[in-house]
């Protein structure tokens, strides 16, 4: 069962890679939408140092938004997905592969190009290392969550912008939780607590989604 | 060993049947409708015009008799849709899939009127038609979570794939209320406004209570007779549809 499970993630990985430049539109999103910012409210150093964190975490969780029906549009589209749920994975697990090619192929590169981002942004360099951390920890929840919208509308013909309706509701206490740790770094006051916050939330999601995840999935299957 | 013989239709499944449902609603429908009518009007009568002022906000704070019943009418009715999306999943109760449908709306109209309300209630008493405090936002991210469950059901075309997949989103969302309550307030105390001053409500004298809770009630009596409306439309667009089905021949 793992190396189906491997052998499942590699599969997406391989399709993220032959679609191109396409495949990253999460990442091209977030550093656009990371640089508009500052080209819209000026450039004073003052101001984007206050408000980096939360823009960079707000351009992150649209990039997400914006890759959510990726994650199992295409396969149900060429009936892929039927094939996959008959096979030997319980249906769940297949979710949790889906996630990880997701957060390979979108978290990760938003990890990566943050740094670049919060200089651009000027963000004060005390909360890096504490940026990075929240990131590897929210990202994966975010695509997790995003699993669950796009469970809930894989099925219909115009489901992409409701998808980020759907999960702007839940995506909100990770954006709060995750900006309070980078700022808790900047002004000193410890972002110990809401990291912790954010591992147990990650914890959490990672077994309640692929429920929710999948019992959608079997009901657009059906 | 004397087998205890369940009285048929006891229980939760009492409703499963349309029919004897809608007898049941008209039984109870103009009476409900009664009491609504009723307890509304007492309590706007007594809260606008007999209550006596408030020593410290005057007139102004008389708003707080729709705004407190509308806000707990809105989280009521929140944790009735995910109940009744519950009893539909688990139990495939065929009415308690129409009921959360039917009550979406209403609870989204009851968070708009609380937020309007609060604002109208905010402009005289803070100064700011809008405020980034933890209860404000938790009954807005409140307000999307009824309008991603309305968009949801109305996105598919089969109701009942529609109302299972609507229902997946409820559950969740109930799961979410705490923490969306919990991260909102923790996020408004890490940042605590400087300008803004924290209205204690104080503990309300008896004379004050009285038209709350007629205010409450006449919302619950009014929520009823709006669900049975809905509930009634709900039924016959079922059944319309399935003649349809029938007739084109599936």
């Amino acid at each position: 069962m793992v190396t189906t499970f491997f052998n499942l993630v590699g599969r997406d990985l391989r399709l993220a890679l032959r679609g191109g430049i396409g495949s990253l539109v999460a990442m091209v999103f977030f550093v656009i939408a990371a640089t508009l910012f500052p080209l819209g409210v000026g450039p004073e150093s003052a101001l984007l140092e206050r408000i980096a964190p939360g823009v960079l975490w707000v351009c992150a969780l649209l990039a997400t938004m914006l890759s959510l029906d990726r994650m199992f549009q295409e396969d149900y589209d060429d009936g892929s997905l039927e094939v996959i749920a008959l096979g030997p994975l319980p249906l769940e697990i297949v979710v949790l592969a889906k996630v990880l090619a997701h957060w390979l192929t979108t978290g990760l590169p938003l990890i990566i190009s943050a740094p670049v981002l919060a200089i651009l942004l000027n963000m004060s360099t005390q909360g890096f290392a504490v940026l990075i951390i929240s990131l590897l920890l929210g990202t994966p929840i975010l695509s997790l969550i995003g699993s669950v919208g796009a469970a809930l509308t894989v099925g219909l013909k115009r489901g992409g912008v409701l998808i980020s309706l759907l999960v702007l509701p839940l995506y909100v206490p990770v954006l709060i939780f995750a900006v309070g740790a980078v700022e808790g770094a900047i002004f000193g006051l410890g972002a110990q607590a809401n990291l912790l916050i954010l591992a147990a939330g990650f914890l959490f999601f990672l077994v309640l989604t692929p429920w929710a995840s999948a019992a959608a999935l079997r009901m657009a299957l059906e | 060993m004397a087998i205890k013989k369940r009285k048929a239709g006891a229980g939760v499944h009492f409703f499963a049947n349309p029919a004897r449902f809608l007898r049941f609603a008209r039984r109870i429908y103009s009476w409900t409708a009664l009491i609504a009518v009723a307890c509304i009007v007492a309590a706007l009568v007594l809260g606008l015009a007999v209550v006596p002022a408030d020593y410290r906000q005057g007139d102004a704070y008389r708003i707080i008799f729709i705004h407190v019943p509308a806000s707990w009418m809105a989280l009521m009715i929140y944790v009735i849709m995910a109940v009744a999306s519950a009893a539909g999943f688990i139990w495939r109760h065929p009415l308690a899939d129409l009921a959360a449908k039917s009550s979406a709306p209403i609870g989204a109209c009851f968070t708009f009127i609380s937020l309007v309300t609060g604002a109208l209630w905010g402009e005289p008493m803070w100064g700011t038609w809008w405020v980034w405090d933890a209860r404000v936002t938790s009954m807005l991210v409140l307000l999307f979570l009824y309008l991603g469950y309305i968009a949801l059901h109305s996105a598919y075309d089969d109701p009942t794939k529609g109302a299972r997949a609507a229902a997946i989103l409820a559950l969740v969302g109930v799961i979410n209320v705490p923490i969306i309550k919990f991260s909102v307030d923790y996020w408004n105390t890490l940042h605590q406004p400087a300008t803004i001053s924290k209205f204690n409500r104080p503990s309300m004298d008896a004379s004050m209570i009285t038209p709350l809770l007629l205010m409450v009630a006449g919302f619950i009596a009014f929520y009823l007779v709006v669900l049975i409306i809905r509930l009634r439309s709900e039924i016959a667009a079922r059944r319309i549809r399935n003649l349809r089905l029938a007739q084109a021949g599936h």
